[in-house]
């Protein structure tokens, strides 16, 4: 019954748009792709083609080497103008690789180019089978089954959306800071969300960068400042990405700002309560654990913003009641205590994650402790050692009795190339760190021993191989091919057994000061929850997944959401920065154009003529499984009167998305995707079942 | 309660005190150890060393009559017997032709699904939690664990307690209120069975680990593996030369050390059959 | 140093290399892979043996990477197989996890099967065979019957003699050797495996 009536709203609807359905009147033009080798080596092109020639409703087929290439594209369009084709379907690679190539000619040439269809004849033929007869029928087969459904396309036209000139870029390290910068001085809106009390990320607990030993610091924080003093940024610092609706041009986000218990607004930053706070043993996070801080505090003096925030685990009024001094003591009333954290939603033309990365502690280590050695640090612990800012100011010293090492050991690899540890990959900057740190430390300790434990040494940048061997050469760092099976302590020292494998696999025992681990690259904490807010996929080690590692780096596979830095895999400062930039770039050539053009590949329910209006019946079941709530209700109402005469179903051509759940849903077959309708894709597949 | 038991050949012989020690705490705790009948020996070192089939059928044998005697659950006080058991089981688990050709070796047939404990799984589940009621004289000394290398490893088959700095004994002794130190050579190997080929290399390596136990100011040093209990305690004077000094450290077993805090007399512990004196403790 | 002075003479690439013979058959035979093994070396670095060895664990896995017959020679007649004591600290810190217990098991059977085994390390075979010979009689090790047996193999006929008095005061030595009922069926066991092969 209900088939029945959709075949009436079809003829209905046939009746209402001039359109051919018969195969009579049907003009296909078949084009086969050799793609070089690639489908030729395999599949006779040839004989496809001529099999095509004799298919029903194909008016001319042909083969070629390069149907892509510029003389294949004009071949394609010199056919639909000389044999007045109306439907193309090309045998070629992928449709992802050049469907909208092939879609292009066919518009130029003055064809609709929704009435292109693409068969797959690499993938899905040549690349899976060898060659024989069976693979060129199956050719032909894939081929005749697009012939069918071109034959029932209609022409459609591509969607138009509104761009919202904003862009959202989380995360405020230097991948954040650039990105920001480079759409702000193109004059677009940018809001920079930052998790932390001030932005900065790891570079600012960096003490010297490699290869040129520039203070990290004062190459970034003229940055930092930057972004708070540019007219076109908003920051939010102390912020974190609550919710993310919509697509591409066209996002809403909301996002928490936790309460900072200090109104931004009074404060000037002069820092006396977190002189006068009595919690003032909270291992600092900037520090590593080296250093401590107050329960009000800023990270570092250099925080932009320079305002402190309170910690409610660990303020004594937020625990137990108690306190209130940074409020007695403020001297312009800027404490607000119990405020509840603040919800704000912006439309977001397109979102730059550049969340970052972290450096495993020390604790993951069983055969370096598990973490109780005070002196067994991480590379990042190191660097806090080593700057001018850090809790020695700038002296190496053991943390367990402050002594200055006369002998330390760096250990390589720790965690990184390790399948058994679960970290199969290398980490990059390890090598290029380890050679910094020894370098640091040769030139503050000048009776200094150091020895690092190395398997390979990767210092593929520019002036890192110099970098590496000016420490073997100039600094005198030993460096011992091998790695460290055990360290243990006693009586005060470290005793490192490691191995020399460039002698002879001879075991290597070193009584050392200091150990510093340079430790894998993961991902940061929650990068798996914010990955599914914002629907981006991530790989098994939670790194965001870039859209092709070679051609779209800094793109994902979600429209209008781009990556940077190190978020996406372990990177150096300079990749970090150039990232962030073509990020930006892409960014700005998105919101710089007037309108977003959307793929017309969308859900539509039908409609037909009165008393029907559609076959929808209104039960709206739809609407509970589509994954974009592009489902609204849409009243049809008496054109006299007003009254309401039916509810039905309507889907947003602006949020869908074509994935076709609607369709298998509907009990009453009332939606139909277009450029893939029933009609279409039962032809297809007839086609293919009958051969 | 009941549980079974597999002693295997050491200590019936030369680790018999750890025997005694084990059934003193068992009785201790209202435990019965049903041997299993007519066990024979696991292989140890020896047969994995020389044949691969060998050392998978002679634990298999001993896994196949302790199901026919209705055995579900056998504890494994000898820590080289426990680990053969137990690689045997999970080797033959994963490898389903070398099970029916071991089942053809041994000419009896079974499901393998015995459980195989090692003495510190026994008194973890079964004792630690009593222990606080039955004391009766604090074990306080100073002590170091050591753990050799076969309770633990390999890991990924033996799943106990953690592969480097394990702490499941070092937690008993400090219930039975011994103060357990940290040290460097909890899971470093004694030299196991060169004791008598090579009797020079366990002096080495027994003399590196009594070295750091010592120098760290133990007064005992706790192992549950009659191997290295041998190699630390009956090679001592090999140890001693390669030191180069007398150590009088005792070394004892942790049932022994249980069932000193809950009363049991020395005697019964069989204390007396080391070879360096335990009159300290 | 030995395991320098051992590897003077070139290796030739030849096709072997690029067939993998020895990787694929101990593969087969014992399910390790030493294709995975990078030479980082932890192992040996962790061996509490490895200063004793003529060729310390990494050495051993890279002189049978190299697919070379002399270096397999070496490594079958090594003393290093014989003094390893399967006690899995290397395998319990190699990052690619692989199984060096297992290949030194399969390397001291092949050992045996070539004849090669080095005459340094003849009495911790001896041992091995005086203990499975115990083992074989009576289902159980009778220690007294061990230490005789290996006192002929060896000939090292005052080893350990001093404490054989203070083993039988302290009540650890029987010489009434322990006997399982089932012989016959150990005799089975043994047939079957170590004496068809």
């Amino acid at each position: 019954m209900w088939l029945q009536r959709n075949w009436d709203c079809n003829v209905i609807l046939s009746k209402l748009i001039p359109y051919k359905v018969s195969n009579i009147m049907s003009r296909i033009g078949v084009f086969i792709c050799h793609c070089g080798e690639n489908i030729s080596a395999t599949v006779d092109c040839e004989r496809v083609a001529k099999a095509s020639s004799e298919m029903e409703g194909v008016e001319f087929a042909t083969d070629y080497k390069y149907m892509c290439s510029d003389p294949g594209q004009t071949l394609i369009k010199t056919a639909i103008k000389e044999h007045h084709l109306d439907g193309v379907v090309v045998g070629s690679c992928s449709p992802r690789m050049h469907e909208a190539t092939f879609r292009r000619a066919c518009s130029e040439a003055g064809m609709n180019p929704y009435l292109c269809e693409i068969a797959n004849l690499r993938e899905h033929v040549s690349w899976v089978h060898e060659k024989c007869e069976a693979t060129t029928n199956k050719a032909i087969e894939i081929v005749h089954g697009l012939v069918e459904k071109v034959k029932r396309n209609r022409p459609l036209d591509a969607i138009e959306v509104p761009v919202t000139k904003k862009a959202l870029v989380i995360g405020g390290g230097i991948a954040g800071i650039q990105a920001s910068l480079d759409i702000a001085n193109c004059g677009q809106q940018v809001i920079l969300i930052e998790k932390g009390p001030s932005i900065g990320g790891h570079m600012s607990q960096l003490s010297e960068t490699f290869p040129t030993l520039d203070c990290s610091q004062c190459i970034l924080t003229p940055r930092m400042v930057e972004v708070a003093q540019n007219p076109n940024i908003t920051l939010y610092t102390y912020a974190e990405l609550e919710k993310l609706e919509g697509f591409i041009g066209n996002f809403k986000a909301t996002i928490r700002l936790q309460a900072k218990s200090v109104d931004d607004s009074k404060c000037t930053g002069c820092g006396l309560c977190t002189t006068k706070c009595p919690q003032n043993n909270i291992p600092s996070e900037f520090n590593e654990g080296l250093g401590t801080r107050t329960a009000i505090f800023t990270p570092f003096p250099q925080a932009v913003p320079n305002k402190p925030v309170i910690d409610k685990e660990h303020c004594k009024y937020y625990q137990k009641g108690k306190c209130k001094v940074c409020q007695k003591f403020c001297p312009t009333g800027a404490i607000e205590y119990d405020k509840p954290d603040e919800f704000i939603t912006e439309d977001i033309g397109a979102v730059v994650v550049t969340t970052g990365f972290n450096v495993l502690k020390t604790e993951f280590f069983p055969e370096y402790g598990y973490g109780k050695y005070k002196d067994v640090i991480n590379g990042l612990q190191f660097e806090r050692l080593a700057s001018a800012s850090g809790p020695t100011l700038g002296e190496i010293r053991r943390p367990s009795d402050g002594q200055i090492p006369k002998k330390i050991v760096f250990i390589a690899c720790c965690g990184s190339r390790d399948p058994a540890k679960g970290i199969p990959y290398c980490s990059k900057i390890c090598c290029m760190y380890t050679a910094k740190h020894a370098m640091l430390y040769q030139h503050k300790v000048h009776d200094g021993d150091s020895t690092v434990f190395y398997m390979d040494v990767r210092a593929g940048g520019k002036n890192y191989e110099e970098f590496v061997r000016r420490a073997v050469e100039e600094d005198h760092v030993n460096y011992v091919r091998g790695r460290v099976a055990r360290v243990y302590e006693k009586s005060g020292k470290l005793i490192v057994k490691g191995v020399d494998t460039l002698m002879g696999a001879k075991p290597v025992e070193i009584e050392a000061d200091m150990v510093v681990l340079a430790t894998a690259g993961v991902a940061n904490k929650g990068a798996e929850e914010l990955a599914q807010r914002m629907h981006i996929s991530y790989d098994p080690y939670h790194f965001f997944t870039e859209a092709h590692p070679k051609l779209k780096p800094v793109e994902t596979n979600t429209a209008g959401i781009f990556l940077a830095g190190a978020c996406q895999a372990p990177k150096d400062i300079p990749e970090t920065v150039a990232s962030a930039s073509g990020a930006a770039v892409k960014v700005v050539s998105l919101l710089s154009r007037p309108t977003l053009i959307r793929e017309p590949l969308v859900a539509v329910v039908n409609r037909c003529a009165p008393p029907l209006f559609s076959t929808c019946v209104g039960c709206f079941m739809c609407q509970t499984i589509c994954p974009y709530q592009a489902i609204e209700r849409e009243e049809i109402k008496d054109r006299k009167t007003g009254k309401v005469l039916k509810v039905i179903a309507r889907i947003n051509p602006g949020l869908c998305q074509g994935c076709g759940t609607c369709v298998s849903f509907c009990r009453s077959k009332s939606i139909d995707i277009q450029g893939y309708t029933n009609e279409e894709m039962y032809a297809e597949v007839t086609a293919l079942l009958n051969k | 309660m009941k549980i079974g038991f597999y002693p295997g050949c050491s200590l019936q012989g030369t680790a018999r005190e750890y025997n005694e020690s084990v059934k003193a705490v068992a009785e201790a705790f209202d435990i019965d150890l049903k041997e299993i009948e007519d066990w024979n020996c696991c292989g140890a070192s020896a047969a994995h060393s020389v044949n691969k089939d060998l050392s998978l059928a002679l634990p298999a044998r001993i896994l196949a009559l302790a199901e026919k005697q209705g055995i579900d659950e056998v504890v494994v006080p000898c820590a080289a017997c426990f680990n053969r058991l137990a690689v045997a089981q999970y080797e033959l688990n994963e490898d389903a032709a070398k099970k029916a050709e071991t089942e053809n070796v041994i000419e009896m047939t079974f499901n393998n699904k015995v459980k195989i404990i090692n003495v510190i799984q026994f008194i973890d589940k079964y004792i630690k939690d009593k222990i606080a009621d039955k004391m009766t004289r604090k074990f306080e000394h100073k002590v170091v664990c050591y753990y050799g290398c076969l309770l633990i490893r390999p890991h990924k088959i033996i799943g106990f307690d953690r592969v480097e700095d394990p702490m499941s004994m070092d937690e008993l002794m400090t219930t039975i209120g011994a103060s357990s130190l940290d040290w460097g050579f909890k899971t470093e190997c004694c030299g196991a069975s060169l004791s008598i080929a090579r009797t020079d290399l366990v002096a080495k390596l027994s003399g590196n680990i009594i070295k750091d136990a010592t120098e760290r100011g133990a007064e005992a040093i706790i192992v549950a593996c009659p191997m290295c209990h041998s190699n630390l305690d009956m090679r001592r004077p090999q140890i001693d030369e390669y030191v180069g000094k007398e150590i009088p450290t005792p070394v004892i077993y942790i049932t022994q050390a249980i069932g000193l805090a809950v009363g049991v007399a020395p005697e019964k512990l069989g204390l007396q059959r080391h070879f360096v004196k335990v009159n300290t403790l | 140093m030995g395991a320098i002075k051992s590897h003077i003479n070139t290796i030739i690439l030849n096709e072997s290399i690029m067939k993998h013979a020895t990787a694929e058959s101990i593969r087969e035979a014992t399910g390790a892979d030493i294709d995975k093994c990078y030479q980082c070396g932890k192992c040996t670095a962790g061996c509490v043996l490895a200063d004793n060895m003529d060729y310390p664990s990494s050495m051993i896995i890279r002189m049978l990477q190299t697919d070379d017959k002399e270096n397999y020679k070496k490594v079958l007649s090594s003393e290093a197989i014989w003094l390893c004591q399967n006690c899995e600290n290397c395998i319990g810190r190699c990052p690619k996890e692989v199984d060096i217990p297992k290949i030194m098991d399969y390397l001291r059977a092949e050992s045996i099967k070539e004849g090669l085994v080095s005459p340094k390390a003849k009495s911790v075979l001896s041992f091995y065979r005086s203990f499975l010979d115990s083992v074989k009689m009576s289902g159980r090790l009778s220690e007294l019957v061990m230490t005789i047996d290996f006192k002929l193999r060896t000939f090292h006929l005052w080893q350990d003699v001093k404490l054989v008095p203070s083993m039988l005061a302290k009540g650890k030595l029987k010489f009434i050797p322990e006997s399982i009922k089932d012989t016959k069926g150990i005799k089975i066991l043994f047939k079957k495996t170590i004496t068809s092969k």
